[in-house]
């Protein structure tokens, strides 16, 4: 580009004297600027379209991550709305504060917690420590199947608490628990493990020694998930064979309605021990905002360095193209240099093609993407989630490779001397 | 003829241009010579007038400087020394985008190669001639259309260059030069690439653009295409000489003594 506009006026002067100094330079108007680029994309359409791939691809692995990981983090926010967040647990911290502060749950732990408001279920848990080596048998005599299973005394209130789903029987209440009832429930598998497969034969265990009937055989549970792989009695007959559980032993599972277990948390060291509301620390769920961060920034950060990845390689293709596509073209180009093109309009031509093809690349890999992410969210049971920045910024990354790539062709192509051009 | 009248539109108020009188192009001792090391004169400077309507020939062998002088007379390349008044204007030392400016309006240019655009239809290619010299968008089909009917393509205006013979696709490259209505129909070698019969046709097609009043300078290094010329000028190692009339030269190359 070699304008020398101090050149201008001696033109001016013997031809164009009266007329706008402007209309002395060739002119590419806008509309003729992208028929031609378009044009020269038509030529070669396969080639057109084979470059604009690399783009397709990165812009389309760029827009399905991101997509993916506002999907994926939505995700766990709704199970975290549905589960962790209103859940409870308070655990009994009285030995830390003070070495002769006893089991520090009241006996009407259960009764105090679920009077306050919104509070769904609660009880109290604690694993019975036995020493014998085979604690639980099918059998009183010897030769019978012996299991070294764990056996949770839990409170009724506990076993609402953790919604379980029943294989057979049923769960104990408070009946059983006024009572110290001898019975248990069995998680599924310690079952199966004991050769107890129906409730038919009305089955009990021998735990320590002690028969417990067996009344419920629990299937699944949504909260507490080692209930499945323990012997569950009564926290009030575990309290009367084996004596109160150790200090800081037991805990205790809250069960909240949505929202309140922050409030539940706060409230219920109070309401439990009113003397030394210390001796117990409600732990509430998690902050939803700080999982979702950590979540986001784990998995989004590599996948967008291999989308930036897909994207230089869909630069570089573009740069190799359209720098063969200049040499290939350069008779087309001496010949545009004598019919009055300048080196600019050359440069322009060939920058608008290559951005050009960015951005449709651009466009088709964040349609790509979309389809992607609503795809795997159809398949997951799932609801997509795309941020409306994502999608307008996508097509904007593919122009931007496009005219970067298309800068060194470009270049190439303005620097062709129209002689050298014409001579072939 | 509508072309005619575009190719005499000189002095119109859109163009106020120089008279008839004026010379399309004027050498004033021009030449041309790459700097070294070591330098090389490719144009010895030389001086040549072409009037308004003439058809004038260069005739040399390769290697003769034709390239160069083709270069300098159509801008593509800026003489080193000398003054080039092409209608008038002093052009010689003329950057880079007003040479583009002036290419694009005074000179029509035909190739030897042709130089079509080989995926686009003879009327798209005529079309490019007008893209860049602020050319009015409104009428360019249909000037392209009166250009391709003027040198008998009328038939074949939507065809691509591939599907066209040699004569066609060098008709479709003159159309291309006239449709912008230049001072100069500058062509070099335009027969170099077609065989004897079609060559005949497109010179006697540049024989009746002169006689419709185009300017034509004709460079070749064929004796028998240098014949049609009014005049003639040879080109030998970078030195430009008039030579004798035409009726004197075709009796010289009888005689096998021209070339």
């Amino acid at each position: 580009m070699t304008d020398k506009p101090s050149r201008l006026p001696r033109l001016r002067s013997r031809r164009h004297s009266h007329e706008p100094s402007l209309s002395a330079f060739s002119s590419f108007s806008l509309r003729d600027l992208f028929g031609e680029s378009l044009a020269g994309m038509l030529q070669r359409p396969a080639r057109s379209a084979l470059t604009g791939l690399g783009t397709v691809l990165g812009v389309g692995t760029f827009v399905a991550v991101l997509g993916l990981t506002a999907t994926t983090s939505s995700q766990i926010d709704s199970r975290f709305d549905l589960l962790s967040a209103t859940e409870v647990t308070i655990e009994d911290v009285g030995r830390q504060q003070n070495e002769f502060a006893g089991h520090a749950f009241p006996d009407d732990a259960d009764d105090r917690i679920e009077a306050l408001n919104g509070v769904q279920h609660a009880g109290v848990y604690w694993q019975v420590r036995l020493t014998g080596t085979d604690t639980v048998r099918a059998s009183p005599l010897g030769d019978a199947t012996g299991e070294r299973a764990q056996i949770l005394a839990a409170s009724p209130g506990t076993l609402q608490a953790a919604l379980p789903t029943l294989a057979q029987g049923r769960l104990y209440d408070g009946f059983q628990q006024d009572t110290s009832a001898q019975v248990a429930l069995l998680g599924s598998g310690t079952a199966a493990r004991l050769g107890i497969t129906t409730l038919d034969t009305r089955p009990a265990v021998f735990i320590d020694g002690e028969p417990f009937a067996v009344i419920g055989i629990i299937d699944d549970v949504q909260r507490k998930a080692d209930l499945l792989l323990s012997v569950v009695v009564p926290s009030s007959t575990a309290e009367r064979l084996w004596g109160v559980p150790e200090e800081g032993g037991a805990k205790m599972l809250v069960a909240t309605s949505t929202g309140a277990a922050a409030q539940v948390a706060h409230e219920a060291p109070t309401a439990l021990r009113p003397d030394h509301p210390e001796y117990l620390k409600a732990t509430p769920p998690p902050d939803p905002k700080s999982l979702r961060t950590s979540v986001t920034s784990d998995l989004g950060q590599l996948f967008l360095l291999l989308a930036a990845i897909c994207l230089v390689i869909g630069a570089v293709g573009i740069a190799n193209t359209t720098l063969v596509a200049v040499l290939e073209r350069t008779g087309e180009i001496g010949l545009r240099r004598a019919l009055g093109a300048r080196s600019r309009h050359i440069t322009l031509q060939f920058l608008t093609e290559s951005g050009t093809l960015g951005a449709l690349g651009g466009l088709v890999g964040t349609s790509v993407g979309v389809i992607t992410v609503v795809a795997v969210a159809v398949v997951r049971d799932w609801t997509p989630v795309v941020h409306p920045v994502t999608l307008a910024a996508a097509p904007a990354v593919g122009l931007a490779t496009g005219l970067l790539a298309g800068l060194y062709p470009a270049w190439r192509a303005a620097r062709i001397q129209p002689a050298e051009a014409l001579r072939r | 003829m509508r072309l005619r009248a575009h190719t005499r539109r000189r002095g119109s108020p859109q163009a106020p241009g120089p008279g008839p009188q004026t010379p399309v192009m004027e050498f004033r001792g021009v030449g041309l010579t790459y700097p070294g090391p070591p330098p090389v004169t490719a144009l010895r400077p030389c001086d040549l007038i072409v009037r308004r309507g003439e058809f004038v020939t260069v005739i040399g062998p390769s290697g003769s400087g034709k390239s160069t002088f083709l270069n300098v007379a159509g801008l593509l390349d800026a003489p080193t020394e000398g003054s080039y008044l092409l209608d008038g204007i002093d052009v010689a030392g003329a950057g880079e985008a007003a040479r583009a400016a002036l290419r694009g309006r005074h000179i029509g240019f035909v190739f030897q190669s042709f130089h079509l655009m080989p995926h686009r239809s003879a009327l798209e290619n005529v079309t490019l001639a007008m893209v860049y010299n602020r050319s009015g968008r409104a009428d360019r089909t249909a000037r392209a259309r009166a250009a391709l009917i003027r040198v008998g393509l009328g038939h074949r205006i939507d065809a691509v260059p591939t599907r066209l013979s040699g004569g066609e696709r060098q008709r479709v490259a003159i159309a291309r030069a006239l449709v912008a209505r230049p001072s100069l129909l500058l062509c070099d070698e335009p027969t170099g690439n077609l065989d004897t019969a079609t060559a005949e046709s497109v010179l006697a097609l540049l024989d009746e653009l002169h006689a419709e009043g185009m300017t034509v300078l004709v460079i070749t290094h064929d004796p028998a295409v240098a014949a049609h010329g009014e005049r003639t000028v040879a080109i030998r190692d970078g030195v430009l000489a008039e030579q004798p009339g035409r009726r004197a030269r075709r009796a010289l190359s009888r005689e096998g003594v021209a070339e």
